[in-house]
C-alpha cells in the first residue's frame, strides 16, 4: 500500500529512509521521522482501535501524549511485548510490530462492536458494578472476560531481555517540556553557569515550534530551535534529555524522569550492552514547567467515529510529518486556533469544506487570512453531530447559543471525511498537582493553571499564556529568577523577534447542543477512551452523584492511560451545568504519578532478580550448603534449616537432630543473633531501664537473661545479657530484632537519658555464633579449648574467654534448648576454622548439625518464647507467666513497669501462655488455629486464643503446641477445642507450658 | 520524597536515609508511678494529629543514627526547621499566627 496521504515535499521526515513496518499483520512502509501514527495516517489507515466499552471503531485524534485511542501492544517477539503505548508517541523504525488492544477478531470487523450497539443503551455508567456486583466469588470470572473484552493490552510471558538504570542526580534548575518556553528558561539559567537539566518527551525538542505558523527572526521557527539547542549542547552543565518524560513530581522538587534510550530503535535494545531506559531521580533546586498546553476538542454527537481529530494535531501531521489525514476538512472552533488547521489544510492543496466558529463575529488576524483564502466561514454555529460510522462522511451544523445550551438558527448538512476540532486549550497542569496541589480556574483562560508549588514556577502554555511574544518573555524571566535563586549571576538572553498576531477572544463552549436531549441524542463522547459519554455523566448527576471525585469513579472519567488528559475539562464543565455550578465550584479530580505509562522495568532499574533484595550469609554458609542444608529466610539472612540425610523428609531430618541433642551432641550456626556491645560508666545503669529484671548484681563474666517491653508492658525482644567488665556488656536481642533494637536504645539514649554515659555499637556481623548443646557437648568442647570447663568452675549462665581451636573465643554457658550448652563465639573469619576442628570429632562424639527447625522445637519443649511467634505485641511479661523476669522493685520505673499496673494489663482474662497437648498423641495443631471452650456452640463461637507454636517431639513422643489462651494460666487440666476448616474438632488437654524437665537439671550437669 | 536537612550531618539528604518516630516532644514522666491510668495513657497514646504545624522525631537511620526534630506542615508538607534535641521549635503554630514567616 502506497502512503496515499503523504506530501511530496515538507515536514521533519527523511524520505531517503523508507522504513517497513507491520500493523495489525499488514505490511506499511514510512520515512525515518515519523511516529507510528503519522505513518499509519500516512497509508490512510483510518481505524485503529476499537473502543474500551462499545467496542466503536476508533480513529487517531491526537498527536501527542493526550491521544485516547491509538493505543498498541508494541512487540515482535512474546519477550519484547509491551502494552499500551500511544501510536502518537512510538518513533517508527524498521521491523516494528503493533497490534490494536482492542478488536476481535480484528478492528475492521468486531464481534464486541455488536454488542456495543445492541447492548449500547443498557451498558450506562456503573454497568459493571451493577451487573457483576454478587456474587462476589463469580468476581474472577466477570474479570477475566471484562478484561479480555476491554482490551487493555497484556504484559509479556516470557522473562524482560532488556536492562534498565537509575540515576540519581542533582541539579539548580530542572526544566520540563522544550517547547518556546522551556528553550528560552533553559538557554536563560544555563548561561549563568547553573547546573540546568532539560527535558522532554518527544522525539525532537521545539514542542510547538515545530508545527507552528508563527515565525521567529522572520524566518521559520525551527531554525531558532537548532540555535538554541546547539548552544545548550555546548554548556557544560547542561544536560539535555530527549525521549525523556518527567513522569512524577513529588515533594521538595524530587522529579522521576523516564528517559527512553532505545525505543525509538527497535523493540528491544539492539545492542545487549545497552540500557533500554533509564530512570532519572532528580533533586533540583528550582523547577520550571514548561509543560504546554492540550487541545480540548469539542463533545458532539458521534464525535468518536474516525476523522474527528483535534485541530492542533491535523496541522502537527501536516507540518511535521507532511501527511494529510484527510480530503475534505470542516472545522469547529471556539478561537482562532482553530483556523490554523483549516489553512494548512488548505496549504496543503486539500479542500477545507468550511471553518465553523462557535463565536457571533471573530475579528483575528487567523479569521482575516482565512477569509482571503476564500475559505467558508460558518459563525455563531458548531458542528453538532458528525455522519459516518467507520469514517466520517459529513458534519451537522447549526448555530448554537452556549448560554442557554440550544441550537439556533437553521440547520446544514457538510459533506466531509474529515472534522477538526477546538475547543481551547487545557493547560498540562497534571505535574504540578502531584504534589497534592489543586489547580486553579481561571476564566479568561477557559482553563485550570497550575496552584502555586514552593520553588516551581510554570511558565508559558502551562501558565494559560498563548502568545508567542509573551512567551518568550516570560520564560526568560523565569529562566533569570530560578538561576538568581540557585547563587548564579545571569547572563542575558536576547529575544526573538516574533510577528505579532491579532486574536479575537475565544468563547466558552464544551458540550455543543443537540436536537435531541443529551440522553437520547447520538452518544456525545467526553473521554473517549474509557467510553465516556456526556449522557453518562449527566445520568451519573442525576443518580446523586455530585462530587466530581464521585462523577469520575461512577462513570470511569479520566481513568486508566489517559489520566484525564483529554476529556477531563469537558467532563467537569459538563457536570458543572448539569449541576448548576461553576467549574471552579465543581473542582477537579485528583492527577497522579505517573504522567504516562511507564514499564515496570524502569521502575525497578537494577533491583530485580539477584539484586531484588540482599541476602545476607554467616561466615559458615559454604560449610552448609556444602552439606546439603535447607535454608530458611529470616529478614535478609539465609540460616539452615534442617540438614537431610540421604532421602530423608524434613520431618525425618528435624526428629533425628532432636534426639540428636538430647542424647549426643548438636551444632547450631547462631550467628545471625543481634549483638550489640554496651559500653560506658552508666552501661549497667542503661540496662537496668530497658530490661524488665535486675541488672545490679551481675557480676563481671556472668550471662543473664533479659525481657525488653515497651512502654506500654508488651514484650517487644528477649535475650541473654553478658557482663564482660563492670562498664562493659554484650546484649543479644532475636535474628530479626537486631537492627530494631539498637534503635530503640538510641532512641531512649538520646532523647530521655542524656545524661548516661553509655554507648551502642552493632558487633552482630563481627561475631560468628556456634551452638554446642546436648550431653557430650563439655567432652567434646574439652577437645580444642584451654578453658576450664569442668562442672563446678564454669557454671551455668557465666561466661569465659580463652582460646577455642587456638584463636581467641568468648564461650557463654547458656541453653537454649535445655541441654548443656556452650555459646562458642569466635570473631567471624575464624568460624570455619573452628568449625571444622569441631568437627573433627563428629564421628567421635556423634556430633550433628541441626538448623533452625530443631531450635524450635528444642527450644518449645521446655517453653521458651520466641518474640514475634508466642508474642504478637499484646503479651506481657505477666501474660507469659515470666514473673520471675519481673524486677518490680527495682527503684527506676523500667520502660514497661508503670503499664503493668494499668487496668487493662490487669484483667483476669487476658490471653496467657500455656501448653497444650492434643488428646490424640499423633495429632499436631496447627499454629494459628483458633481455640474454643464449647465445640458444640453455633457459630460464631466465642474464640478464646489461638495456638501459637505447634510441633511433634521425639523425646516426648507425643505433638505438643504453645498457646495464648483466655485465663489460661488457671484452666490447667481443663479441655479446650480447636474446630478446622474440614469440621472436624481437634480436642486437648491444657497443661504447663514446660513439657521436658520443668527444674533444668539437665541444662545444669 | 522529602528532603530533609540533617542538623548533626549539616547536610540535606533524601527521605530515604531517615525514618519518622512520631510526634516530638512526648517527655516521658519522670515518675511513671504517681501518674495516674490517665496520666500515663495519654504518654502511652495520645498523640495530635494537627492540620499544619507538626513537630516530629526523626532518625537520620542511614547517616549519623542521631535522633532530632522536624517542624513540618502537614499540608504543603514544607519543612519550616530541623533542630537538635534538647532544643526547642523556632517556628510553631503560634508564632506563625503572631505573623512569622509561612
Amino acid at each position: 500500500m502506497s502512503q496515499v496521504n503523504r506530501l511530496g515535499s515538507g515536514g521533519y521526515i527523511d524520505r531517503t529512509q523508507t522504513l517497513t513496518f507491520t500493523f495489525n499483520g499488514n505490511q506499511y512502509t514510512g520515512y525515518k521521522g515519523d511516529t507510528l501514527a503519522s505513518a499509519l495516517l500516512a497509508n490512510g489507515v483510518g481505524i485503529v482501535n476499537r473502543s474500551f466499552k462499545y467496542s466503536r471503531p476508533r480513529g487517531i485524534v491526537a498527536a501527542g501524549a493526550e491521544e485516547p485511542n491509538a493505543i498498541m501492544q508494541l512487540g515482535a517477539t512474546e519477550a519484547a511485548q509491551v502494552p499500551n503505548i500511544r501510536a502518537t508517541q512510538q518513533a517508527l523504525y524498521s521491523g516494528l510490530t503493533a497490534r490494536s488492544t482492542n478488536g476481535w477478531p480484528n478492528v475492521e470487523n468486531d464481534a464486541m462492536g455488536l454488542i456495543g450497539k445492541l447492548g449500547g443503551p443498557m451498558m450506562g455508567p456503573g454497568f459493571y458494578y451493577k451487573t457483576f456486583m454478587a456474587p462476589a466469588s463469580m468476581w474472577m470470572t466477570y474479570e477475566k472476560f471484562i478484561r479480555k473484552a476491554a482490551g487493555l493490552g497484556r504484559s509479556p510471558k516470557e522473562k524482560d531481555p532488556d536492562q534498565y538504570d537509575h540515576y540519581h542526580r542533582h541539579c539548580d534548575v530542572l526544566v520540563i517540556g522544550a517547547g518556546p518556553a522551556g528553550l528560552t528558561a533553559a538557554l536563560a539559567a544555563g548561561r549563568s553557569g547553573a547546573r540546568v537539566i532539560l527535558c522532554d518527551e518527544q522525539e525532537q525538542m521545539g514542542g510547538h515550534l515545530l508545527d507552528t505558523r508563527d515565525q521567529l527572526n522572520g524566518k521559520d521557527a525551527s531554525l531558532w530551535v537548532s540555535q538554541v539547542l546547539a548552544e545548550l549542547a555546548t554548556m557544560p552543565e547542561v544536560l539535555l534529555l530527549p525521549r525523556t518524560t518527567a513522569n512524577g513530581l513529588h515533594d521538595h522538587n524530587f522529579a522521576t524522569l523516564h528517559e527512553r534510550r532505545t525505543e525509538h530503535l527497535a523493540d528491544t535494545a539492539p545492542d545487549a550492552n545497552q540500557v533500554r531506559s533509564r530512570m532519572h531521580h532528580v533533586r533540583a533546586h528550582q523547577v520550571i514547567l514548561a509543560s504546554g498546553a492540550h487541545e480540548r476538542p469539542l463533545v458532539y454527537a458521534n464525535n468518536d467515529v474516525p476523522g474527528n481529530m483535534l485541530c492542533g494535531a491535523v496541522s502537527t501531521y501536516i507540518r511535521r510529518y507532511a501527511v494529510v489525514p484527510g480530503q475534505r476538512l470542516v472545522v469547529t472552533t471556539t478561537n482562532d486556533d482553530g483556523y490554523r488547521a483549516a489553512l494548512d489544510w488548505a496549504e496543503a492543496g486539500r479542500e477545507v469544506v468550511a471553518i465553523v466558529d462557535a463565536r457571533p463575529s471573530p475579528e483575528g488576524d487567523c479569521v482575516k487570512e482565512a477569509r482571503k483564502k476564500g475559505i467558508r466561514i460558518i459563525t455563531g454555529s458548531a458542528v453538532f453531530e458528525a455522519k459516518g460510522s467507520k469514517r466520517v462522511t459529513g458534519a451537522r451544523v447549526s448555530g448554537v447559543d452556549p448560554a442557554t445550551f440550544t441550537l439556533t438558527g437553521v440547520k446544514d448538512d457538510l459533506a466531509c471525511d474529515t472534522i477538526a476540532s477546538s475547543g481551547g486549550f487545557s493547560p498540562v497542569v497534571h505535574l504540578s498537582a502531584h504534589t497534592g496541589t489543586r489547580p486553579i480556574w481561571r476564566d479568561d483562560i477557559i482553563g485550570f493553571v497550575p496552584g502555586k508549588v514552593k520553588g516551581l514556577t510554570s511558565v508559558g502554555a502551562v501558565n494559560g499564556v498563548y502568545a508567542l511574544d509573551r512567551i518568550l518573555a516570560d520564560a526568560a524571566e523565569a529562566g533569570t529568577n530560578a538561576a538568581l535563586a540557585s547563587g548564579f549571576n545571569v547572563a542575558g538572553v536576547e529575544l526573538p523577534s516574533v510577528t505579532k498576531q491579532l486574536e479575537s477572544k475565544p468563547i466558552a463552549l464544551f458540550q455543543v447542543p443537540h436536537e435531541k436531549p443529551t440522553m437520547r441524542a447520538p452518544k456525545q463522547f467526553v473521554d473517549l477512551q474509557n467510553d465516556v459519554t456526556a449522557a453518562g455523566i449527566e445520568l451519573a448527576t442525576r443518580e446523586g452523584f455530585e462530587s466530581i471525585e464521585h462523577v469520575k469513579r461512577y462513570t470511569a472519567l479520566g481513568f486508566g492511560t489517559d489520566q484525564g488528559k483529554l476529556g477531563n475539562i469537558n467532563g467537569m464543565a459538563i457536570a458543572a451545568r448539569l449541576l448548576n455550578q461553576t467549574i471552579p465550584e465543581t473542582g477537579t479530580t485528583v492527577f497522579r504519578p505517573n504522567y504516562t505509562g511507564i514499564t515496570f522495568g524502569a521502575i525497578a532499574g537494577r533491583h530485580c532478580r539477584d539484586l531484588f533484595d540482599p541476602e545476607r550469609y554467616t561466615a559458615l554458609h559454604a560449610w552448609h550448603l556444602q552439606r546439603g542444608a535447607k535454608f530458611e529466610d529470616v529478614g535478609q539472612w539465609k540460616r539452615p534449616w534442617y540438614f537431610p540425610v540421604g532421602n530423608e523428609t524434613m520431618h525425618d531430618a528435624v526428629q533425628r537432630e532432636c534426639r540428636a541433642v538430647r542424647e549426643k551432641v548438636g551444632i547450631l550456626d547462631a550467628s545471625t543473633l543481634g549483638k550489640i556491645d554496651i559500653q560506658g560508666k552508666d552501661a549497667r545503669e542503661f540496662i537496668g531501664r530497658v530490661y524488665t529484671n535486675k541488672w545490679a548484681q551481675l557480676g563481671v563474666d556472668k550471662c543473664r537473661y533479659g525481657l525488653m517491653c515497651k512502654d506500654d508492658g508488651m514484650v517487644m525482644d528477649d535475650g541473654v545479657t553478658t557482663c564482660l567488665g563492670d562498664n562493659h556488656f554484650l546484649m543479644t536481642t532475636t535474628t530479626g530484632g537486631a537492627a530494631a533494637i539498637l534503635e530503640w536504645l538510641e532512641l531512649w539514649h538520646q532523647t530521655e537519658w542524656p545524661e548516661l554515659e553509655v554507648y551502642f555499637t552493632s558487633v552482630t556481623d563481627h561475631w560468628a555464633t556456634m551452638t554446642l548443646s546436648g550431653p557430650k557437648a563439655r567432652d567434646l568442647l574439652s577437645e580444642i579449648t584451654d578453658i576450664d570447663l569442668s562442672k563446678d568452675t564454669f557454671k551455668f549462665m557465666e561466661c569465659r574467654q580463652g582460646q577455642v581451636a587456638g584463636v581467641p573465643a568468648r564461650v557463654y554457658r547458656i541453653s537454649f534448648t535445655g541441654e548443656l550448652t556452650y555459646e562458642i563465639n569466635v570473631q567471624a573469619n575464624y568460624a570455619m576454622h573452628v568449625w571444622k576442628a569441631l568437627f573433627a570429632h563428629e564421628h567421635k562424639y556423634g556430633l550433628t548439625p541441626y538448623g533452625t527447625e530443631t531450635m524450635h522445637v528444642l527450644r518449645a519443649e521446655k517453653g521458651f518464647i520466641i518474640v514475634g511467634q508466642d508474642t504478637d505485641g499484646s503479651v506481657t511479661p505477666e501474660d507469659l507467666g515470666m514473673q520471675w523476669c519481673v524486677g518490680y522493685d527495682k527503684p527506676f520505673s523500667w520502660i514497661g513497669q508503670r503499664a503493668l499496673s494499668r487496668p487493662d494489663t490487669r484483667r483476669e482474662d487476658r490471653k496467657q501462655l500455656v501448653g497444650l497437648k492434643p488428646v490424640d498423641p499423633k495429632v499436631v495443631l496447627q499454629e494459628g488455629a483458633q481455640i474454643v471452650l464449647d465445640p458444640k456452640q453455633s457459630i460464631p463461637m466465642k474464640m478464646v486464643g489461638h495456638v501459637t507454636s505447634s510441633y511433634f517431639s521425639p523425646t516426648l513422643g507425643h505433638g505438643f503446641a504453645l498457646a495464648l489462651l483466655m485465663g489460661g494460666s488457671k484452666r490447667m487440666g481443663e479441655k479446650v477445642y480447636m474446630p478446622m476448616a474440614d469440621g472436624t474438632v481437634i480436642e486437648a488437654e491444657v497443661v504447663s507450658p514446660i513439657f521436658l524437665d520443668p527444674k533444668g537439671v539437665r541444662q545444669n550437669v | 520524597m522529602l528532603h530533609i536537612f540533617c542538623p548533626y550531618c549539616g547536610e540535606h539528604r533524601e527521605e530515604a536515609e531517615f525514618r519518622p518516630k512520631g510526634q516530638a516532644h512526648i517527655a516521658r514522666p519522670l515518675s511513671p508511678e504517681q501518674c495516674s491510668d490517665e496520666e500515663w495513657a495519654d504518654y502511652l497514646f495520645f498523640r495530635d494529629n494537627p492540620r499544619g504545624i507538626h513537630h516530629e522525631l526523626w532518625v537520620h537511620a542511614t547517616g549519623c543514627r542521631k535522633f532530632f526534630n522536624v517542624t513540618r506542615h502537614t499540608v504543603s508538607y514544607e519543612i519550616l526547621e530541623t533542630y537538635k534535641m534538647g532544643e526547642k521549635p523556632k517556628v510553631t503554630a503560634e508564632s506563625l499566627a503572631k505573623g512569622g514567616r509561612s
